[in-house]
Formats: structure tokens, sequence, C-alpha cells
């Protein structure tokens, strides 16, 4: 691991242990609102001040990366794996099923997903709780996220498709789903965790932008992207700057997911 | 040093030279007028006016028979004199200036406002304009005696008929030029698609102020399309743009703080902005829940339980006022000033509950059969004042044991829900009041009507005060004493303030952006706000603000 990445795994735990620790040093609820100091500056009592509604500024920043590093990794990690096991058996078996799944690729590469998040969400029931909607909307991130991975990891199992180590297995009578589980997937492990850690950046940033629409966290709950929702208005910013950490934090955490990445030749 | 010297020097001339300071106190006559709309106008036919652009559009060029002042909220004569209301509000007779003519020309005659009245009343046409005068079947009748009288008889009584003279432009029958021959003080001179829409002065127009100068003062008024509100209040600071019709609290507090002069709030509006719940009987929530929508203490716990006075402090930055009921305190003459202002009082609304037979267990509220108090509140994705309301609501309801979840959802879904499929529990929304008479919320006060949004298109009323309130709606419609339709209205209002169908949140105020270098303005809460009296208007010398190309 080079010393850049070093730093950059070190924040990211710091910022991993901060979040999870949160609770128990959490000036107020996040919800709470304190109606006679609303859009307060930093004080001893709120030490980000408060936002529009008088609800610390401080308590739900560090909320709102929890709900933000938690799920984020989880989408990633469902859409990794969906994207494994399709772009895994693409590549392996070749022939019609990598047309397949490559044009059902180009397909939802197509689709306006904005608008489809949109439909799904009206679609959703309304009587779901907060914690909830949260959930459901990173589950929908996860499942709808995974096209681009897929191209990567087919042409990679296309490349160890014709290796001698497989032409083995299959000799020795390999069933498909062994030659993946057993052959396939541990060679393209380095790529499968790549591929994981591009993901999560790309799922904080997705989230932040549907909240900045109001369509992914739901109030009250905080999450980076509603939180974002108040750097809307630039005069504001320039008056209070302490209300830029929640973009500084993301921006960092998005460079640390990235410098953390393993390098080309280990991915390769 | 010596030129600053020198430009002090001449500052100091210039100042004391009397053509500057006549120009400062009386204004130029002339210049050109620059604002924004917000959209592409639709239509530059005044019969066919929907869209807010075409309605900017038809109020500065068309002219009609009786104006409303927007500032007085008094009727005024325009092209008619005088009028006489007759047969219980069936027929209207007016008496019209003689000797007036088109923007082109073309002598203004009684015949003009028969053809505009047809036109207006023809079924083939669909004017939205001219379903406000549709009160029964039939055939309008209009007789021309003379060429300054004219007598419009209606099939059935029309409620405030004259008020609705204000939205009818008159159309010339002879000129050539057809709509875009006009009686306003403007006429559509340009138009460039996407770009702007350039009024002229109608050199024809017939009013003159006091001094008898004729009227409008300003040569032309530029008005350019711009959807995009940021775009236009940082073209305002700039000097490009003379006037904001309507503002946002943010954005009018924004401007408040860099030019005091320029920010105008006057005051409560006619829209309002409320939370309702959804009681119809085949709707989505369980039946449960839809029993506690359909009781009256319910309904009016949760309104004792919301604080509006933080609402309007918070959210609204002061900038709007509790609301009392479906009509503004703004509107003068037809707001119920017996109401009482609302409360927020949660001791009061536990003891409601308590009646209705919940029970409040110091954290969490439950109904008679032990579920607990719960509901989801929908509202339109990307407003961020009804979302900061619901995220309000939340706390205050907390505070006598009910939760409460917020969905937003983008327009056309929420629409859906609450129109078509019924499938919410509780909605936040906001009515846009553009008519000072209530008559034209019949289509929402109806038990039968689309917009009854708690319970829409009943065949029969599902309650006895919604029965009533059908009941008084058709009584004031059918009266021709504005006495009578007042104390109606006073009736109905007083009922929902009692039932509590639509829980009145807040009415914003009207603000907008007014350059200093526009003399005569006095801004309004009714719409037009910052407009209103445009043939007033002047631009006066500004150094620092004044529309620059």
């Amino acid at each position: 691991m080079k010393p850049l990445q070093k730093v950059a795994a070190s924040i990211l735990c710091a910022i991993f242990v901060l979040m999870v620790l949160a609770t128990f040093f959490l000036p107020a609820h996040y919800a709470r609102q304190f109606r006679d100091i609303p859009n307060a500056g930093p004080s001893t009592a709120h030490l980000l001040g408060t936002d529009a509604l008088g609800r610390d500024s401080l308590s739900r920043l560090l909320y709102g990366t929890r709900v933000s590093l938690l799920l984020a990794p989880a989408a990633a990690l469902l859409s990794t794996l969906i994207a494994s096991l399709l772009g895994s058996a693409a590549g392996l078996l070749g022939g019609w099923f990598e047309r397949i799944v490559l044009a059902a690729t180009d397909l939802s590469l197509a689709l306006p997903w904005l608008f489809l998040l949109l439909v799904v969400r009206a679609l959703l029931p309304l009587d779901v709780p907060p914690l909830v909607s949260v959930v459901i909307a990173f589950l929908m991130m996860g499942l709808l996220g995974w096209q681009a991975s897929v191209r990567v990891i087919c042409a990679a199992a296309r490349g160890v498709r014709d290796s001698d180590f497989l032409l083995l297995a299959r000799s020795s009578g390999c069933k498909p789903a062994r030659l993946l589980l057993r052959h396939v997937a541990p060679n393209l492990r380095p790529l499968f965790y790549a591929q994981f850690l591009i993901s999560i950046p790309l799922f904080i940033l997705t989230e932040a932008n549907l909240s900045i629409l109001g369509l992914g966290v739901m109030e009250p709950m905080p999450s980076w992207g509603n939180l974002m929702r108040g750097l809307e208005d630039f005069s504001l910013l320039s008056a209070n700057p302490w209300r830029l950490v929640p973009l500084v934090l993301l921006v960092i955490v998005v460079m640390c997911f990235q410098l953390v990445l393993p390098s080309q030749e280990v991915t390769q | 040093m010596i030129r600053r010297v020198s430009a002090v020097f001449s500052l100091a001339i210039a100042l004391c030279s009397p053509a500057f300071v006549a120009a400062q106190s009386a204004g130029q006559s002339g210049g050109e007028l620059h604002f924004c709309l917000h959209g592409e106008p639709k239509t530059f036919n005044p019969l066919l006016v929907e869209d807010g652009q075409s309605e900017a559009i038809r109020y500065l060029t068309g002219g009609v028979l009786i104006r409303l002042n927007r500032q007085t909220q008094a009727l005024e004569p325009g092209l008619a004199v005088s009028w006489k209301v007759s047969e219980q509000g069936r027929r209207i007779s007016f008496r019209l200036r003689s000797g007036l003519h088109f923007s082109d020309g073309t002598p203004f005659i009684s015949e003009d406002v028969a053809y505009t009245m047809k036109a207006l009343m023809d079924p083939q046409l669909h004017s939205p304009t001219g379903d406000s005068f549709r009160s029964g079947d039939g055939q309008i009748a209009v007789q021309t005696p003379s060429a300054d009288t004219i007598v419009v008889t209606f099939p059935a009584p029309v409620a405030g008929l004259e008020r609705l003279f204000d939205q009818v432009a008159i159309l010339s029958a002879h000129s050539p030029k057809k709509e875009m021959a006009v009686l306003g003080p403007f006429y559509v001179a340009d138009y460039s698609p996407g770009s702007y829409v350039l009024l002229r002065r109608n050199p024809n127009y017939w009013k003159k102020d006091k001094d008898g100068k004729p009227l409008p003062y300003l040569d032309s008024i530029r008005l350019d399309i711009q959807r995009n509100h940021d775009i236009e209040i940082l073209r305002f600071r700039r000097g490009e743009i003379h006037l904001i019709n309507s503002l946002d609290a943010d954005l009018f507090d924004r401007l408040q703080k860099e030019s005091p002069a320029a920010a105008h709030d006057a005051g409560p509006s006619l829209d309002s902005e409320q939370l309702w719940f959804n009681q119809v009987p085949t709707a989505a929530p369980p039946d449960y829940k839809k029993a506690w929508f359909r009781s009256t203490e319910f309904r009016k716990a949760i309104s004792l339980a919301i604080n509006r006075a933080d609402l309007s402090r918070i959210v609204y930055a002061g900038h709007a006022r509790p609301a009392y009921g479906p009509i503004s305190p703004a509107n003068h003459f037809w707001f119920n000033s017996a109401l009482p202002a609302p409360q927020y009082d949660s001791a009061a609304a536990l003891r409601l509950l308590a009646r209705a037979g919940f029970r409040f267990d110091g954290s969490t509220l439950r109904d008679g059969l032990g579920n607990r108090v719960e509901f989801t509140v929908i509202t339109s994705t990307g407003n961020k004042p009804r979302e900061q309301m619901v995220a309000m609501i939340q706390q205050d309801l907390s505070q006598i044991g009910i939760k409460v979840n917020m969905v937003t959802l983008d327009f056309p879904s929420l629409i859906e829900r609450i129109t078509r499929t019924y499938d919410y529990e509780a909605c936040l929304l906001g009515l846009t009041n553009s008519d000072l008479d209530p008559n034209s919320q019949m289509n929402v006060w109806l038990s039968s009507a689309e917009n009854h949004q708690w319970n829409p298109r009943q065949s029969k009323p599902a309650t006895a005060w919604e029965a009533e309130i059908d009941r008084l709606m058709r009584t004031q419609a059918s009266a021709t004493s504005d006495k009578k339709r007042k104390a109606d209205w006073d009736k109905v209002q007083q009922i929902v303030a009692d039932q509590q169908p639509f829980i009145y949140l807040i009415n914003r105020d009207a603000m907008s952006a007014i350059s200093p270098a526009v003399i005569g303005s006095a801004p309004s809460v009714l719409d037009p706000h910052a407009f209103w009296n445009a043939d007033v208007l002047r631009l006066g010398p500004d150094p620092s603000m004044g529309a620059r190309k």
C-alpha cells in the first residue's frame, strides 16, 4: 500500500469510527428543532450552528454521515454482487447468454434513470417510516446500478474463458457453476473489489443528487444529500461558510475512496 | 486625485441642476420598463387566456369595461362610464365611453362589446374566461340600443357579475388586426418566441392623468422570457430589469439585505397553504384511520396542535400570516372578521382528543382500539417551504404523541393520488387565489365538486355540515345583493372553521421587487402585484438601479 493510500484509508477509518460512536456525543437529537435560533452560527451549544428549522447541524451531519456511509457500501455490495454474477457468467458462457446480458445492460444504460426512480418512488407505499424509506432508496440504487460493472467484469471473464486452467477444469468434468465459483471468481476478485470501491462514492453521490431533488432520504432523517440542499443559496453560504462542512466531508470521503482503490497493476 | 475632484464637482453640479431635480421629483415620461415572464405566453387572444404569462399581457394590453382597482379592491369605470345590474344578476347594461379608438385606429362602439361577449360565450371557443359567466343552460342575449349602450342578458343569474368583467378584454369587431387591436395602455409590437415580448404605448389609450396628460407614461415594456428565478433576481441586481412581480421569502430577504428600497412586502396575499385528511370512503387508508380523519375533534385537535406563528416566522421568515380560513384577511370585503384567530394549544388539543376516545400515555397517542396514531403527509417534491412546514408539523404533533411521516412526490404523481386513486392519508398543498369574489371557489366547496379535495365528487353530501355548505353556496350564487352573499359566505367560513376539512396554515405575503428607478409603483396584494398600475408608472433617473441593456 502506498503512503497516500494509507492516509486515505486512515481518514476513512477515522470517519467510520466517528460515525459509529456518534451516538455518544451527539449534542441533540437530529430532528429536534430549537425554534428560537434558526440559522444560528457556531456556538458552544451548537458547534456547527443550526439549520433553517433550528436543528443542530453537527448532530445532523454525524447522523447523516452514518446513513450515507452505511447504506452506500451496502448498495455498492448489492450492485457488485449482481454485476459479478451476471458479468462472470456472461463472460464464461459466451454465446447467446453473453449477448442477452450485454443487450440487457445496454438497454438499461439507455433508460432515463431519474424518471424511473421518480416512477418507482411514486409507486411505493406511503406509510413507511423514514428509516425504511432510506433502505428502499439505497436498495433501488443497488438493484439499478450494476450495468457499468457488468461490462467490465464480462470483458475480464471473457479473458480467462480460454485460459489453460479453465480448459483443465472443464476437461476434468467441472460444471459451469463450479467453474464460475471456484475458478473464475477467485481470479476476478481484485476486479470485484475495485468495482465495489468505485461504486461506493458513486452511490453516495447518487443519493446526494436524489436528495437534492427531494427523492432521497426523507425528512427529518438527515443524509449528506439532504444536508447539501441547504447549499443552494450561495449568498447564505458566503455569510455562513461553516455550512460547507457536509460538502467538504463528502469530497474528502469520495476522494479517499478513490485513493484507496487498488492500483492498476493489481486490478488487472 | 484631480480626476476624482472633478468627478465630485460634476456630480455636485448635476445634483443642483433643475433638470435633474425635476426628473427626480416627477420622473421621466417615456422610457422602457423591463421585467420577466416565467414562460412563453400561450396565446395573445384575451378570451383564451389560461396561463400567467398570457394573463400579464392581457392585463397590460386589454381594455376592459370595468376595472378592479388592485389597491382599493373597488370596481372602477373602464371603457364603461357606468353600469347597472338587474333581474337578480341576469342582466347588465353598460353606458360606454364615446369617441374611443382601438390601437390601430378602429373606432370603439357597442358592437365591439357585443362581438366580444358572443365570442366569449361561444361554446366552440371553450374560453376559460367565459366559463365564469356560465351559470345556466341557454344562450346569452346582447342588445345594442345605441352606439354607446349595451345590454347583456344571461340565461341565469351570475354571482358577482360586474366583477367578472375585469377579465374581459374587449375585441374589435371590425379591425383587420383582430385581437391584436387593443384598447388597453399598451399593444403587442413584437414577439420573439423564447426571447421577449415587446409592448408599445397605445397612442389611442383613453385614460389621462389629473393634469390631462395622456397615459401611459412609459413608451414601451419589454417582457423578457426567463424561466429561472435565480437568473431573474441576478438581472434585477444588475439593473437589467426593473421589477419582479412575485418573490418567495428567501429571495425577498436576500434582496432586502442588499437594497431595502427595492424589496416590497404588501402584506398577506389571497394565497394559502393548507393540510387536509383523506375522507374518501373508498380510499386506501385502513378503516380505523379513516375514522380518525372523519372525526371533527381529531381534525380540530390537529389544527390546535400546529404552531402557525412558528410556521410563518421560521419557514417564511415572517413573510406570512397564520391563516383563518378559505378567505384571506387580505380580501377586505369577503373575509369574516368575526372568525376567531387560529390558536396553538397542545393541552386543548389533547382534551379534544380525549373526548373523542383517544388516549395519550405521555409519549404516544392511541385510538380507542389501541392503534397508534400515525399518518403520512404527502407534499410536492422540491417545494422547500412545504417540506419545512411538514417537518415542523412533525415536531408539533409529536408533542401530543402523533407520529407524522413525510413523503414528497413529483407533482403529477401527487395529483394522481389526490384526484384519482385517493391513495394517501394527508396532503399539504397551496391554493392560489386570484379572484376576490369567493364564487370562484364553488369548485372547491360544493360536495359534488372535483376539487372538494377531502372527499370529492359526492353524489350526495356525506355530512350535514357539507349539505349546509352546499345550500349556502347555491344561495349566495343566486343572490344579487352582495350583503346577502357576504352573510352566506360568513356562515360558510364559520362552518369551515368549526369543521376544519382543510386545516388552513398560513397566508403568504405578496412580495415583489421594484427598482427605485420606477416612479409611481404601489405594490398590491392582488395580482399583478407590481405592475397593476402600469399606465401611471414612470422611469426616473436612478444612479444605482434601472434597466441597462
